[in-house]
């Protein structure tokens, strides 16, 4: 059994900026994540960031993660890495254990950060599970982190952010973006990245869907169908594109798995992605000691996460004796930049998803 | 399929890598993951699903989704996406559910 005093599990941008302030306060940490490298989903985000300048706005998501990893790598002395190890095991007490190239090892923490983030949905429609047919975070890894093509064309399926800017990446690497599909019957992330697929000839087909794949050891051909006011398929109205792959974007659900496992208090919140833990203000879940932070406990931008990982940092290493030197004007100052992160029309979703996550009504 | 113009990333010329893939010698590079480097050669069948034989690709990327999973150097269900490529590795499409 190896001792530590806080363990961060994930470390994506909401668990590479807990260590951050954790560490400025003081605390030694071990932050274990499951890939060979740091940084999450950042480092193959190629596009800029809106929000303000304090969350990286105008930089490039990639650019971003450096940023978040060299704050990390600059206290060796206070902040362990391990890679290519997952955490397969998460009990009561804080122990956990971790597979890393073939061996299983104990640890045991004082506190626990879980930012295990989120994965892609999937949606149901015939032979969808032929090869060809990848999530946009799949997608994005394979073209943006090793210069991979998914395909010579694609159809995407989705028209939320995630949808829209990966397309737009994808025409960028020279993939031909076949069309766009949103069973909505509008778009749903922002105009500016619509309009501009639309200027670059990208066919954006709402009230549209997946009908089935066609293909035989690998995509060929996908069948689209046009959908009613009530979200039925409507006869007729079938389409056939060739192409070798079609990208699903249709959202993101927290994963959660690991809490469950410690007997967290868990709640289906549909606006923050599904199941999420039951959290305090302090982003505490029902186990003392425990906390959460990005998209574990709802889906957002990496913004928010980046300011959540900030705040639970602090929030952890004080709970253990460690009190940032700063810790009133960053701990205030993160809940404010978190808010105006919420405010607005497309942070509806998730100040509903908070409220019901507290049980409260939202109050429009 | 490797992209070889963008307007925003580069992607600077590595060391070869030598691997072979169900007794075919293929070539791969540096810092590829083993499905990174299979999908640049076209290959985008990686096992078959265990009940009914289907063609499986790798769908997540992220080590989430156990699609991609293959037999790597004799070891089953490697999780190819999130396992980098080395010299000399020996992949097989994985059948049915892998015994040690």
């Amino acid at each position: 059994m190896i001792l530590k005093d806080l363990i961060i599990i994930g470390g994506g941008p909401a668990g590479l900026c807990a260590a951050k302030t954790a560490s400025e306060a003081g605390l030694n940490i071990l932050i274990i994540e499951r890939s060979p490298k740091l940084g999450g989903q950042l480092i193959k985000q190629t596009h800029k960031f809106f929000g303000s300048e304090k969350t990286y706005a105008k930089t490039r998501g990639f650019d971003i993660a450096k940023i978040l990893i060299g704050d990390v790598l600059k206290r060796p002395e206070q902040i362990e890495i391990l890679l290519d190890a997952t955490v397969v095991g998460l009990y009561p007490d804080h122990e956990l254990t971790v597979y890393q190239y073939g061996i299983y090892s104990k640890y045991k923490a004082k506190a626990i950060v879980v930012a295990t983030g989120a994965s892609e949905k999937f949606l149901a429609f015939e032979n969808n599970d032929l090869p060809g047919i990848y999530g946009a975070g799949a997608v994005q890894t394979l073209m943006n982190l090793y210069g991979v093509l998914p395909g010579n064309s694609i159809v995407m399926v989705g028209s939320g952010n995630i949808g829209l800017i990966v397309s737009y990446q994808l025409m960028q690497a020279g993939v031909k973006v076949k069309a766009l599909v949103e069973a909505a019957p509008k778009i749903g992330g922002y105009l500016v990245h619509a309009s501009k697929l639309r200027r670059l000839g990208v066919p954006i087909m709402t009230s549209t869907t997946v009908k089935r794949a066609i293909g035989k050891d690998a995509l060929e051909q996908v069948e689209l169908v046009s959908l009613n006011e009530k979200w039925e398929m409507i006869q007729g109205s079938e389409k056939i594109i060739d192409t070798d792959a079609l990208c699903i974007s249709v959202g993101l659900s927290p994963l959660h798995q690991l809490l469950s496992m410690a007997h967290v208090e868990m709640k289906f919140v549909n606006e923050l992605g599904g199941m999420v833990p039951v959290i305090s203000s302090e982003h505490e879940t029902s186990v003392k000691n425990l906390f959460v932070c990005g998209d574990v406990v709802g889906i957002e931008e990496a913004s928010s996460a980046i300011v959540e990982g900030y705040l639970v940092g602090l929030i952890a290493a004080k709970r253990l004796g460690y009190i940032h030197p700063n810790y009133e004007t960053l701990e205030a100052n993160y809940h404010a930049q978190l808010t105006n992160l919420r405010s607005g029309p497309f942070g509806l979703k998730t100040r509903i998803g908070l409220a019901k996550l507290r049980g409260e009504d939202y109050a429009r | 399929m490797r992209i070889e113009k963008h307007p925003i990333l580069t992607f600077e010329p590595k060391e070869e890598l030598h691997f072979i893939f169900d007794g075919t010698p293929l070539t791969g590079y540096k810092g590829d993951t083993i499905q990174s480097a299979l999908h640049a050669c076209g290959i985008k069948k990686l096992s078959e699903s265990i009940e009914h034989h289907r063609p499986r690709g790798f769908y997540c990327a992220i080590g989430n989704c156990a699609s991609c999973d293959m037999t790597v150097n004799g070891k089953p269900n490697v999780r190819t996406c999130i396992t980098m490529l080395e010299e000399g590795m020996v992949i097989i499409s994985q059948k049915g559910k892998g015994v040690l």
